[in-house]
């Protein structure tokens, strides 16, 4: 009796004009519909309606591209809590660690998702790299989308980089120190991109609000963008590409 | 219509040689010629249920591991007081490392610099879209080319007293050559001998970043002295 009813509110809900003017397709039961749910939505720029089956497979890509971008989403959505927490000024930053940590409830949670997602998108995105090297999937027509994954890489190391100065303790002002102090060692521009990059010529509060605004501003931008061409790219290549496989005769087959 | 008269077939790539060609039909240019009947599957819900499902699971492990393990806090930033060793974040480190063998410039700006170029022409540079297995055309040659090519780069590596690297190469240079007819050795040989010369570019460049990467941050002490892990735990 409930079951019924409860069908009857959603075939309600779903028939009105509100819910048809989001959802435009019916319920995905038919392959007719499931076809639309990828044509009519946002889908379309990142999935064909449909795909090898032999992608799905783990060995395939062991989804470690996927892994790299939930990475991400985890880190936007922490990294967006974080900052109603943050203020990037010295000794404020240091403080706004220890109101986490004693305060803000759930605040040690948040800080340490933020931490470890971010381990994480280094390691898979390193990984995922290797992967698609040794899958030979960087072949034509997937060069330039090698390289615009190369790019997302170094992206990834800048953002982590540059929230690793954040909390402003002495494991986030050395290490940014000892990283800083190697750019200075590049020939002609060495030292101006370092003091560009500080604001100054040793690590200071200048440097924290630099650190702070690529860190949530520039470099998450820049990720997004080259992620949305990276990954709507490789449909446009034909989806991803797996191991190389043995054809009867012997040859590869690309 | 006169019959047929028999086709006299010569397989051959020189057109000047044999004028008579009729086609050309390369497998590597035509993938038409050898499609492949592959299964295809609805995106909706097969791709896409996996992918939500993938989320989830990477949100849940995240989740654990920050219930279980607190992000370091170290106390406030001093500049007038350097710990020791002060670390970059780990994935750093391998640089940092190589800062101990090499001046700052080769260690911090030429050897990062070439490893992203290097990076960045893999799908440019003709011999990573055509190279077979290493040692299927094997020729005195080319073997002794590449020994001597291994052998620069431990002789090279070993001038800097830069053991992380010269151990790595020694171990991939022997896996290298012990994959020489190995076509017809057990099974890792096999495996081994399948393996094309980018393929144990890639692998040598990866084993030396772990090994560099895992002493920079397990084994360094004071004064980037060499440590064991477990008188003096992780840092960085």
């Amino acid at each position: 009796m409930k079951a019924a009813s409860s069908l009857v509110l959603s075939r309600w809900l779903r028939g009105s004009a509100v819910y048809r003017s989001v959802v435009r397709h019916g319920v995905a039961d038919t392959n007719r519909n499931r076809s639309l749910v990828v044509f009519e939505n946002l889908f379309l720029h990142v999935h064909p309606v449909k795909v090898r089956e032999k992608t799905l497979r783990l060995r395939h890509t062991y989804w470690l591209g996927g892994i790299s971008l939930a990475c991400a989403l985890v880190l936007i959505a922490t990294g967006i809590l974080l900052m109603f927490y943050y203020h990037p000024s010295v000794p404020q930053a240091y403080r706004d660690m220890k109101e986490l940590q004693f305060v803000v409830d759930n605040g040690m949670f948040l800080r340490n998702m933020h931490r470890w997602a971010a381990h994480l998108m280094v390691f898979s995105t390193f990984l995922h790299m290797l992967r698609v090297f040794f899958h030979r999937a960087y072949r034509p027509p997937r060069q330039f989308n090698w390289v615009v994954g190369v790019v997302l890489l170094i992206a990834t190391l800048l953002l982590s980089y540059t929230g690793y100065l954040l909390p402003w303790d002495q494991l986030a002002f050395w290490g940014v120190s000892v990283g800083t102090n190697m750019a200075k060692e590049a020939p002609v521009l060495g030292e101006k991109v370092r003091f560009l990059l500080l604001g100054g010529n040793i690590v200071s509060e200048n440097a924290l609000l630099r650190f702070y605004v690529l860190h949530c501003v520039v470099l998450p931008v820049a990720l997004l963008l080259l992620l949305s061409v990276h990954i709507w790219r490789v449909r446009k290549d034909g989806g991803v590409q797996g191991p190389p496989e043995d054809s009867a005769d012997g040859e590869e087959v690309r | 219509m006169s019959a047929t008269p028999p086709l006299d077939l010569v397989e051959s790539g020189d057109p000047i040689a044999t004028p008579r060609r009729v086609a050309l039909v390369r497998p590597d240019i035509r993938p038409a010629v050898r499609t492949k009947d592959e299964k295809y599957v609805m995106t909706f819900p097969n791709l896409i249920v996996r992918e939500v499902i993938l989320f989830q699971i990477v949100v849940i492990a995240l989740a654990v591991a920050a219930i279980l393990l607190d992000a370091p806090l170290e106390g406030i930033a001093n500049p007038l007081e350097t710990p020791n060793p002060a670390k970059a974040p780990w994935y750093f480190l391998g640089l940092q490392e190589l800062l101990h063998y090499f001046p700052p410039v080769v260690a911090g700006v030429l050897m990062p610099v070439l490893v992203v170029v290097a990076l960045v022409v893999i799908p440019y540079a003709r011999i990573n879209l055509t190279a077979g297995p290493l040692w299927q055309s094997s020729r005195a040659a080319g073997a002794a080319a590449l020994a001597a090519a291994t052998a620069g780069l431990i002789v090279l590596f070993g001038a800097f007293r830069c053991w992380p690297i010269v151990v790595p190469t020694v171990a991939v240079g022997i896996a290298m050559f012990a994959a020489r007819g190995g076509e017809r050795g057990g099974a890792f040989r096999r495996t081994l001998a399948k393996v094309t010369l980018p393929e144990w570019i890639m692998l040598w460049f990866t084993v030396v970043a772990a090994v560099l990467t895992i002493i920079g941050t397990f084994f360094r002490g004071p004064g980037w002295s060499f440590v064991w892990p477990w008188v003096s735990g992780p840092q960085g």
